[in-house]
């Protein structure tokens, strides 16, 4: 026998890790000997089948799952999103048709949409002429002569409903260090805005606005400008007090910054370049729609590695909530999505609220949004007051990632990277949920923004998930 | 009226649950409650009595159910007020103690690369994963928990002696490493003896005991009851220990204490002990000692093993030189062993105020060694003793809740904790049946241990007390008395300090001796000249 690890221990320093009854650790700390507790919770929240699947995953693997998810985290930490232009997303959208509805999350039928989503959907159809009012559009998109799809099968994410169609200007970022790209819509602003929901002629007539003033407007800057190098931008809007989710005040101010120099050079008509600026400046979030496909495409380049447990998609329809693994493509696990825990607007309570909803779940699986909850002081009230909430949130995301970013950075714990590549193994082992921040819609189309919070994803989507991989990969 | 109240995602340990449910039970208005987790069984159980079982529906072993069965809605509403508020306050007071908290082992492992012990005390079903989880990641283990299966045991004990780690337990509730107590442990003299034992309060008494005559421990690991008695457990850990022990330096001499092991285990032990080189001391209880060996002395029992253990550390050669320093002293000198005619003078003394009718010995134990060390020496000596821990089928208790005859209670078994914490956390289930066996017209002398140390309750000889007086004054009342032995297993450097617990007892009457094999030596001497004669 091998009696040298034990003779080591004789010979140094007692340092316990103590799991259960927390007056062993106490003890030993009285005594003088180093000891840290714990705090055990069942894995998987005693959930067998989970358990099961994650013996058989340490027991042994047909791929060499560790070195798979250092390759995953390699290439999420490796990309390098840089808006490179807006066009019309028939043009550039993969796959996109004139017949075709995109939206958030994972896959739903017109009859399972929830209400903010049906909105958006009837909003699309007016928008694209295809119907005329309201009515006309629910019956086209009952008849089956429309197709829906969630924007992340055509590269692409939306937050909120996340609604896409043919003849919308959007954003199209490149994966510099990977070449794939990925698109979003240009983000409406704040009230009635299509992505809560909302069609009224107020909503289609600035989304048409945007398509025919704005979108060329800033199209013709970024020709002068050049491409923006969005990990750069990232990486100081986290120094700046957003987080990319819920704050985007910084990022959206630095976009304006960077791009006002060449808009006023522009050859347009300077009441309609003032229009623009005002309307960038009256929108905090018109940086979320440029955040999130750069980090859609930041993780995609992660997707599809054998033997991977990292999660490369987190999204939501507002009926379920979907992800998916690199080392499952075209996998989608899904549970209901959640009821969100926020503040609501005047007027508005948790009564109203439709249920989580959004393709912006995509920066919290980049490891910014709520992961990077210790950068954005200003929200903390969203995770329960102070800043030591928001510095717990990201601490506790450290414990279901495996790594740590190099480019994204938290001022207040001392420039740590933000937790980076969340692991489904983690996840379900230690019962820690990704914390994600996020809007909240009203229940009803037509209303819109009704209140921001955090939500607490559904277990059983990650626990699916983690069973699915052990059926694939333990031996 | 029947209440449930629900807080998902809160888990708690068993014992701030068990706790928190005797708290309640003791409220005004409460008729019963039940603070647990949401598991199957736990589920079936409320439902069982009554309780809405619906409300349960789509809860899991990790969320918290209060459930209250009171009076009127007032009362119940203070009583889940209460169990919030125990298990909160437990969870603030910890926060104050120093100790560093984190959410997983991993994360434990990243805040400290170089914690090297594991202490596992979670519900049996996941303490073999978190063990194999530690081991795997080269930490030695110590696994508190039972209800770990034998499979599980026996691949985990593979694994660790294929990295060459320390597998401690499971059902290991004892160990000192570098001097630091591990679970329920005794503040020590660190010194040259290294013991491995297969058996809790054993380990404890030896240890303590060693302390006593002056002598120090080096290293004591436990190795969980199993290890040497179980053939295919094959003393993995006691063989590595002793391997271990023996390349030691500073340990010079070696103590093994067990229950009987398998004979192919024990050829190999003593083997390993001859191998070592230093010279050893093997006590296994219940079994008649082999004839010493040059250097390896067979005990009789722990008092015999600690004095054999201290004076080898103090350099006497041999077992045959020990033995002979033994004879020299007698009575309670350092090295002496019990004198027969004290012990005898003392027991009929006690047994001369005892009225007529009181015939049988009672020992009621919170310690499973130490209620063996009593039951064994008893049933030999009083010829027939009934137990839950008897192995002789025909005396072993049918109802452990009744006495009949002369009886040795181990009130630390699995039938006294089910649901319960262990006597020697909560020493309530002991107090109760001390005072019902001093009801007793035929109880003629009471046998208890007081162990204290890490872990122990903080005044375990107090928590007796109220009993102690309720048996003498019962006795009393009928124109007897009520000899009460005792031992306290403990160093002056505990918590709870050696001579305050034994001033308590014996300001209640207590006669207390220097060990627990003394206190059954004399009791079992008051229950033969009591007994003589009855048909037991």
């Amino acid at each position: 026998m091998n009696a040298k690890p034990v003779l080591d221990l004789f010979g140094g320093e007692l340092r316990a890790i103590n799991l259960g009854l927390e007056s062993f650790a106490a003890d030993l700390v009285r005594e003088g000997a180093a000891a840290v507790q714990v705090d055990w919770r069942p894995p998987a929240g005693g959930d067998r089948k989970a358990i099961a699947a994650l013996d058989a995953i340490a027991a042994g693997t047909t791929v060499d799952v560790k070195k798979a998810n250092a390759e995953a985290v390699r290439r999420i930490l490796a990309a390098e999103p840089t808006v490179i232009g807006i066009g019309i997303a028939k043009d550039v959208v993969p796959g996109m048709a004139k017949d075709l509805v995109l939206h958030a999350g994972p896959p739903v039928t017109w009859e399972k949409m929830c209400g903010p989503l049906r909105g958006a959907v009837i909003g699309g159809l007016i928008f694209e002429g295809l119907a005329k009012t309201p009515e006309e559009a629910e019956a086209l998109a009952a008849s089956g002569r429309i197709r829906f799809d969630p924007c992340h099968h055509h590269d692409a994410v939306g937050p909120m409903a996340g609604v896409m169609t043919a003849s919308m200007p959007v954003w199209i970022v490149e994966n510099k260090a990977f070449g794939n790209k990925a698109y979003c819509t240009l983000n409406e602003g704040l009230g009635k805005v299509l992505r809560y929901g909302a069609y009224s002629a107020e909503v289609i007539d600035r989304l048409a606005w945007m398509r025919d003033e704005l979108a060329p407007i800033l199209v013709a800057a970024l020709e002068r400008f050049g491409p923006i190098d969005m990990k750069s931008i990232l990486a100081q809007i986290l120094q700046m007090g957003d987080e990319g989710h819920n704050r985007n005040r910084a990022g959206t101010s630095l976009i304006i910054r960077e791009l006002a120099p060449h808009i006023v050079m522009l050859d347009f008509p300077k009441e309609k370049l003032s229009k623009a600026l005002a309307f960038l400046n009256a929108n905090d979030h018109f940086f979320l729609n440029m955040s999130m496909p750069s980090a859609k495409c930041s993780v995609d380049a992660a997707a599809g590695i054998e033997g991977s447990s990292i999660i490369t998609t987190m999204a939501r329809n507002g009926t379920e909530f979907g992800i998916k693994l690199s080392g499952l493509p075209g996998r989608w696990f899904t549970g209901p999505a959640g009821v969100v825990d926020g503040l609501y607007l005047p007027g508005f309570g948790p009564e109203d609220a439709a249920r989580d909803i959004g393709d912006s779940v995509i920066t919290e699986t980049s490891g910014i949004g709520g992961f990077a909850m210790a950068a954005a002081p200003a929200i903390v009230k969203f995770v329960g007051g102070s800043p030591k909430d928001a510095i717990d949130v990201t601490m506790r995301m450290y414990e279901i990632t495996d790594a740590e970013s190099q480019s994204y950075r938290i001022p207040v714990l001392d420039f740590r990277g933000t937790p980076t590549g969340i692991n489904v193994i983690k996840v379900v082992e230690t019962g820690i949920l990704p914390a994600i921040n996020t809007g909240i819609a009203h229940k009803n189309p037509g209303v819109g923004m009704v209140g921001a919070g955090l939500v607490k994803p559904p277990e059983n989507a990650f626990r699916d998930a983690l069973v699915a991989f052990a059926e694939k990969y333990a031996i | 009226m029947k209440r449930i109240t629900v807080k998902r995602g809160s888990y708690y340990d068993s014992v701030f649950l068990m706790l928190a449910t005797r708290g309640l039970k003791g409220l005004a208005g409460v008729r019963d409650a039940i603070v647990a987790m949401a598991t199957p069984m736990n589920a079936e159980l409320l439902s069982d009595m009554g309780f809405p079982a619906a409300e349960l529906d789509g809860l899991g072993p990790n969320d918290l159910v209060v459930a209250v069965d009171a009076e009127d809605e007032a009362s119940a509403e203070a009583a889940v007020k209460e169990a919030f508020d125990s298990l909160t306050r437990k969870k603030t007071e910890s926060a104050g103690s120093g100790v560093v908290r984190t959410g997983s082992f991993d994360a434990a492992l990243t805040l400290d690369p170089d914690a090297n012990v594991a202490l596992i005390s979670l519900p049996g079903a996941y303490a073999a994963r978190e063990a194999r989880k530690a081991l795997e990641s080269g930490l030695h283990v110590m696994v508190f928990s039972d209800n770990v299966s034998l499979d599980e045991e026996i691949a985990l004990k593979r694994l660790a002696v294929s990295k060459g780690l320390l597998m401690m337990g499971p059902d290991c509730g004892t160990a000192i490493i570098n001097g630091k107590p591990l679970c329920f442990a005794n503040a020590v003299r660190r010194g040259t003896i290294g013991v491995v034992a297969a058996s809790g309060t054993g380990l404890q008494e030896t240890t303590c005991l060693i302390d006593r005559y002056g002598a120090g421990v080096s290293q004591a690991i436990g190795t969980g009851g199993r290890d040497m008695k179980n053939a295919a457990v094959g003393g993995m850990t006691s063989l590595l220990a002793i391997e271990a022990l023996a390349a030691d330096p500073v340990t010079k001499v070696l103590l093994v204490i067990g229950k009987p092991p398998a004979p192919e285990v024990a050829a190999k032990v003593v083997a390993a002990l001859r191998a070592s080189g230093k010279p050893s001391v093997i006590h296994f209880l219940g079994l008649k000692p082999a004839p010493d060996e040059e250097r390896v002395a067979y005990a009789a029992d722990l008092e015999e093993a600690s004095l054999l253990a201290a004076l080898f550390s103090e350099g006497v050669p041999t077992a045959e030189a020990a033995r002979s320093r033994m004879a020299e002293d007698t009575g309670n000198d350092r090295y002496g062993r019990p004198d027969k005619i004290s012990i005898e003078t003392l027991a009929a003394a006690e047994a001369s105020r005892l009225a007529k009718g009181q015939k049988w010995l009672r020992g009621l134990y919170t310690g499973g060694t130490l209620a063996d060390e009593a039951l064994f020496m008893a049933h030999a000596m009083l010829g027939g003793v009934r137990s839950n821990n008897q192995i002789d089928p025909a005396w072993k208790m049918t109802d452990p809740l009744r006495s009949e005859g002369h009886v040795v209670i181990d009130l630390g078994d699995d039938f006294f904790t089910a649901g319960k914490p262990h006597p020697m956390i909560d020493p309530a289930a002991r107090a109760e049946r001390l005072a019902k066996e001093g009801k007793d017209p035929e109880t003629a002398v009471l046998l208890i241990d007081v162990v204290i140390g890490y872990g122990s309750h903080a005044d375990p000889a107090g928590a007796c007390v109220p009993a102690i007086r309720e048996a003498k004054a019962a006795a009393a009342s009928r124109g007897g008395y009520m000899p009460i032995i005792a031992s306290v297993t403990g160093t002056q450097a505990d918590p709870q300090g050696y001579a305050s617990q034994v001033a308590a007892l014996e300001a209640e009457g207590v006669i207390v001796m220097p060990s627990n094999y003394r206190a059954a030596l004399v009791a079992v001497e008051i229950a033969r000249i009591a007994s003589e004669g009855a048909v037991i």
